[in-house]
């Protein structure tokens, strides 16, 4: 049993909860032991959210440590570099070309600009072997629900793993209500094969 | 079966297995999810009292009735409740009563980082560590049977770490759906005033039942298998509890492993075993050193090498690079070993792998697009330097010698802010900056009050939320109203505990799990005390906000103004209308950017609203000095972002 460790890094409220949820699924139905865990509180509004989640026989911290991820599944660009320093420098960084912008402080000075393009691959690129960029929240969009961009996200990921469609596709009948039980799979399918095309 | 459940969630099913009937807490993170998890189960009772202090009462009655009990708080919230906590050690309980107190090391949503290890020790009370869910379940249980057995009341502590981690944990599906439990104990209250009424003679008898039952107690720790050793290699032994244990596990995955699942009293003869028979006793533990120095100071602890907080911080949360760097810098690891855990191999390449020359923005908690909260924070923002009109000249004005002196005035003059904690919190930071001081739960009203009696010539305001106002607010105001003082007090009113995920409060209407209930009336509430200058005014009114504030400072009454809004998280109806920047009407003075809202964004030179965000709060429309934001039909706003 090959033990993996994940970090799901955005902003509070792009759907990371559930994503690292129907991983965790996916890893216990097929035996895994598997631990996760979230920063809930102050921290969660609009801020910077970073989600562990880790699988192997038998796994004791549930946090990832630094330099030890061996994916990065980045919600948004920023945050996906902010929190690159997780990945093993033979990670994979599967990230939403998706950018939420950060404050503006108007009277108190010039804000830190938001990074252009060109610095974030070259951070993303500094510690990852293999760098996905995916049009998620473009691609739910299309779907017709901007919100599914976690599951299209998780698709594209999918594509890395040795997990069959059918064991995803079960994990997440398990932790959909069954009203959007079918959106899911389906942004699921449509990052699985935008995963693939990279 | 297996379930992957939260640590909090493990808590209140263990609770509920064990027969609990009885719930009771003040919401705080990182322990909010025991409660509102175990309020979703038949037949038992749940509240979330007014404080920690009244929870941890009615628990003690419930538990002096018979009935099985857990009260829960933060650890901060266990020194609202430290009095009565105190107290129920002396007297004892009938049904099992578990305190379960959840630390937050690293700070991630609190203002201090104490270590609640320490109140076992304090109260004389046993005290439980769970390192994983399973544990969080199991030892719910233990720590009610060892409550009824040793008649005292258990601290179960947990940290966030515990508390919201999901593991595995072997749960009968039954009792998720809220069967099969234990057989709940009898009810009834027998009694015995000499161990429940604790005047001094009374008291004085029941201090040395409390030190006859630490012996008792200490005895158990030695035989319970709570308290257990794993050995590995004898070159090393690691004396370890809670999560501290998990990290050290994977740093040290050869070495011998006392682990401590009762961390009080300590198991002495047992760690005298396993420190015989080590070279080197490591004890790793987040936050002080509360195991360290028992065993520093046992009496026939044998000559070993003991190393513990000369090798890991007492600060700050713990995490497995930072034990194994720790580790490595004391010699307990090569960095051979190192290489072959994976981690932790240099502090510099793993910290900062980031192109130094590119600095990203940082993306702190904000208020949400919406909130009640920003008109007001806005508002007093204005006023820390314009307090009164004479004064409000433009910042430039200090490049003269003339604008220096106003400016100077304006500062002996300004407003000053006493914040209080929850949401509003948050007005404290860039850019509404409109908070000079935030210390503690209810503290803003007493701050206000010290401050005018102290006799500085600002003018001087509090301002709390209403969760926060009947958590202990109310005592600071019959203060200032004894006192004859005139101090300004804003309640910030939307109707519920919003930072810890919107938990039922006095005001709320609702109860634990959504149950209709009394709702208390904060205006007739402060009017009932005696303020007789309450005005009640709409979180969007800036308008009105602004006046009432001006008065209220220059009035020589106390006053009460109640902003009144229904927190944008619990109210999911979305507007048809969104604001819009008029890009020929923009000049880019970016008043709208103070006010920190995330719907708020700047685009070549002039101001924009995010697509989808704006939740038609109109306050950014009100503050625009040039009208350059209007309204417009959200289906328009979407049309003209495709375009």
């Amino acid at each position: 049993m090959r033990a993996l460790n994940f970090v799901l890094v955005g902003v509070g409220g792009q759907g990371i909860l559930l994503a690292s949820d129907v991983l965790c699924h996916v890893a216990m139905a097929a035996g895994y032991d598997v631990k996760k865990t979230d920063v809930h509180g102050m921290a969660q509004r609009g801020g910077s959210v970073i989600s562990h989640m880790r699988m192997a026989s038998q796994v004791a911290a549930p946090v990832v440590p630094m330099g030890a991820a061996d994916f990065l599944l980045g919600f948004e660009k920023l945050e996906a570099c902010r929190w690159a320093g997780y990945l093993k420098q033979l990670g994979i960084a599967v990230v939403n070309d998706e950018a939420i912008p950060t404050l503006e402080f108007g009277s108190s000075g010039p804000a830190i600009p938001y990074p252009d393009d060109t610095a974030i691959s070259t951070i993303l690129h500094s510690r990852a072997r293999q760098v996905v960029m995916v049009p998620a929240s473009r691609l739910a969009t299309a779907l017709g629900n901007v919100r599914v961009a976690n599951l299209v996200l998780l698709g594209a990921l999918s594509h890395f793993m040795e997990f069959s469609p059918e064991t995803w596709h079960a994990a997440i009948e398990e932790r959909v209500p069954p009203k959007f039980r079918q959106l899911n799979q389906r942004a699921f399918d449509v990052g699985r094969a935008e995963g693939g095309v990279v | 079966m297996k379930r992957l459940l939260l640590g909090n969630e493990a808590l209140a099913l263990g609770a509920y297995a064990a027969g609990v009937s009885v719930g009771t807490g003040y919401p705080g993170t990182p322990s909010t999810e025991i409660l509102e998890r175990f309020a979703r189960f038949p037949d038992v009772y749940a509240e979330w009292s007014p404080n920690e202090k009244v929870a941890l009462e009615v628990g003690m009655g419930a538990a002096l009735a018979g009935a099985r009990t857990i009260v829960t708080m933060k650890h901060v919230g266990l020194n609202v409740a430290a009095d009565p906590f105190f107290a129920a050690s002396y007297m004892g309980v009938v049904g099992g009563l578990v305190v379960i107190s959840a630390d937050d090391p690293g700070m991630h949503s609190s203002q201090g980082e104490q270590d609640n290890r320490n109140y076992a020790k304090f109260a004389k009370v046993p005290l439980l560590e769970p390192s994983d869910s399973q544990e969080c379940f199991d030892m719910v249980r233990i720590g009610l049977e060892m409550s009824e057995a040793f008649d005292t009341p258990v601290l179960l502590r947990t940290t966030g770490r515990i508390s919201h981690a999901q593991s595995l944990v072997e749960v009968d599906a039954q009792l998720l759906e809220g069967g099969r439990r234990m057989r709940q104990s009898p009810l009834a209250f027998r009694r015995n005033p000499e161990k429940y009424v604790m005047l001094p003679a009374n008291a004085r008898r029941r201090r040395l039942v409390v030190e006859e039952r630490l012996g008792k107690l200490q005895e158990y720790s030695e035989s319970t298998p709570l308290n257990y050793i794993r050995w590995g290699e004898r070159r090393l032994g690691v004396v370890s509890g809670s999560m501290a244990y998990q990290y050290a596990r994977e740093v040290f995955p050869r070495a011998s492993f006392l682990k401590l699942g009762m961390a009080y009293p300590l198991p002495r003869r047992l760690i005298v075993e396993f420190a015989r028979q080590v070279d080197t006793l490591l004890i790793v533990e987040e936050l002080d050193p509360f195991i360290e120095e028992q065993i520093r100071a046992l009496p026939d602890l044998p000559p070993v090498r003991v190393l513990g907080k000369d090798v890991f911080p007492a600060y700050g949360e713990f995490s497995s690079e930072l034990v194994a760097q720790c580790a490595l810098q004391g010699g307990l690891l090569s960095e051979a070993d190192l290489r072959e855990l994976g981690f932790g191999l240099s502090r510099e390449s793993v910290s900062s792998p980031v192109p130094t020359e590119i600095r990203l923005p940082p993306r702190a908690p904000v208020l949400c697009p919406g909130c009640g909260h920003r008109a007001t924070f806005d508002a007093l923002r204005r006023m820390l330097f314009q307090c009164q009109d004479d004064l409000a000249v433009p910042h430039q004005s200090g490049n003269s010698p003339y604008g220096r002196a106003l400016l100077e005035r304006q500062r002996q003059y300004r407003v000053v802010v006493n914040g209080d904690i929850g949401c509003y919190t948050l007005g404290a930071l860039q850019p509404l900056y409109a908070m000079d001081t935030c210390s503690c739960m209810g503290a803003s009203i007493g701050h206000a009050l010290g401050m005018e009696k102290a006799g500085i010539k600002n003018k001087v305001v509090a301002v709390i939320g209403d969760g926060t106002f009947f958590h202990s607010g109310i005592t600071g105001l019959v203060d200032v109203l004894t006192s004859g003082a005139a101090t300004t007090v804003i309640i910030l009113d939307n109707g519920t505990t919003a930072m810890t995920g919107g938990n039922a409060n006095p005001g709320s209407g609702l109860a634990i799990g959504g149950r209709p209930a009394r709702r208390l009336d904060l205006e007739s509430l402060c009017r009932g005390l005696g303020v007789e200058d309450v005005v009640v005014v709409d979180a969007y009114d800036y308008e009105r906000i602004e006046r009432e504030l001006r008065r209220a400072v220059y009035s020589d009454a106390p006053t009460v103004i109640i902003v009144k809004f229904k927190c944008r998280v619990q109210e999911r109806s979305i507007s048809p209308l969104v604001s819009w920047v008029e890009e020929d009407k923009c000049v880019g003075c970016w008043a709208c950017l103070a006010l920190g809202c995330p719907a708020l964004t700047r685009r070549n030179g002039h101001a924009e609203i995010v697509p989808g965000l704006c939740a038609d709060c109109q306050v950014c429309n009100h503050v625009c000095p040039h009208n350059a934001i209007v309204r417009v039909e959200r289906e328009k706003e979407q049309v003209k972002v495709g375009a």
